[in-house]
């Protein structure tokens, strides 16, 4: 029931974009093209998911028995940039169109809240190795889910008719805002079926 | 070229202030405007935090090879983090609890790595000093605006401490602007009213000049 309830709640309730604030940087400047994003989000759930379990494991066996919670912040952002490191190297051999596109906001994954911020989450909820690693894949699958969403839709701002005012920025957070109620409906929707 | 310090330090609040001209530090400029108390002691955090990496930034830009700035950056950013979350928990452990992960998230603020990239690494103590403050005051400012429009509208009267304005709600409130849809939104219609300020100043100055 736990399991159900983490992937869910990852995915849908608890959307980090429309929920949770997490990982916005990224959500409004890669969101531009449907294939930038579903790249980007590949790397997202790469990185999400294998610092969540790697933290974990730095939490449980590291940090904790030796007392030295006060650290965990630096520790799990160095984590966090080797991670991020890997998957660029990975990147500009592998696929560097998709390297050339994503450009500054790929080592910028480092700096995405929502990497950092769900490992944060996980320590806070004490979900042990398995349930963190997988808190952190749900994550990052309702993140994708957010900005593939999200690219569709601005794709089409292109043969719209948009005022000078809201271009950009602001016309972006509207429709964010307006996404986000729509998640808002899940909230008491799965509340409804758990309890 | 040695730009004038104060010019460092007030051009945080409208040139280059962080939210609505550079666009940068979204996540919790949304994320703990949910009230005035909130948004004024993220605020603070973060002066803290901007104000220290800066200026330690700044004085080993010497002796920092250029492969390895961005570690440094993050450990520089991490240390005052962490003084400001021990702090925090210490002396006011309410708002430590509101505020959350949002408080250790300052190490990924996209303003203070940027500000260490793009002003610190670059330019003199005392420069980087009064940018920090700079910046970091007019993204205060931009934290109270925001958390007091949304408060008004989400509450229907302003908080601080003991002191209530106005004394009882004269309107039905609309908690929805407490919810994250409403934080978008308030944001994204703010950026535009501020965009038609702007236009509207710059059509004044061409007209001018002609």
């Amino acid at each position: 029931m736990e399991i159900i309830a983490i992937i869910l709640g990852g995915v849908l309730i608890n959307n980090f974009v429309f929920m949770q604030y997490l990982g916005l940087c990224p959500f409004v400047g890669v969101s531009r093209q449907l294939e930038t994003a579903l790249g980007m989000s590949g790397a997202v759930i790469f990185v999400m998911t294998m610092a969540s379990a790697v933290t974990s494991v730095l939490e449980i066996y590291v940090l904790a028995p030796l007392g030295l919670g006060y650290l965990r912040t630096i520790a799990y952002i160095l984590v966090i940039a080797s991670f991020v490191q890997l998957v660029e190297i990975f990147m500009k051999k592998a696929a560097p169109g998709l390297y050339k596109a994503l450009g500054i906001y790929l080592p910028l994954i480092t700096t995405n809240c929502a990497v950092l911020g769900v490992t944060m989450l996980n320590v806070r909820h004490s979900y042990g190795i398995f349930l963190s690693t997988l808190n952190g894949l749900a994550g990052a699958l309702g993140w994708s889910l957010a900005i593939i969403i999200f690219a569709g839709i601005r794709e089409r701002w292109r043969l719209m008719d948009i005022p000078k005012t809201l271009e950009g920025f602001p016309l972006a957070l509207v429709s964010t805002g307006l996404m986000s109620l729509a998640f808002l409906g899940f909230q008491n929707l799965f509340k409804a079926v758990f309890r | 070229m040695r730009r004038s310090v104060f010019y460092d330090f007030i051009k945080g609040f409208i040139e280059e202030n962080p939210t609505f001209r550079l666009v940068i530090g979204m996540c919790p400029t949304l994320a703990v405007t949910t009230s005035v108390v909130n948004g004024f002691w993220m605020g603070v955090s973060v002066i803290f935090v901007l104000v220290f990496a800066n200026v330690f930034v700044s004085l080993l830009r010497k002796v920092t090879p250029d492969e390895i700035r961005l570690p440094v950056f993050v450990i520089l950013i991490a240390t005052p983090v962490v003084i400001v979350e021990l702090v925090m928990r210490a002396y006011l452990p309410a708002m430590y609890e509101i505020l959350g992960i949002f408080v250790p998230l300052i190490v990924v603020n996209c303003i203070i790595i940027a500000r260490a990239e793009a002003f610190a690494f670059k330019q003199p103590v005392l420069n980087s000093f009064a940018d920090g403050l700079g910046i970091g005051a007019g993204y205060t400012l931009n934290l109270i605006l925001i958390s007091g429009i949304r408060e008004f509208l989400g509450t229907g009267q302003i908080t601080v401490g003991s002191f209530r304005f106005p004394a009882a709600p004269f309107f039905e409130p609309a908690a929805v602007m407490l919810t994250p849809p409403g934080g978008f939104i308030c944001l994204g219609l703010l950026m535009a009213v501020l965009n038609v300020l702007l236009a509207r100043r710059e059509r004044k100055a061409k007209a001018q000049a002609v």
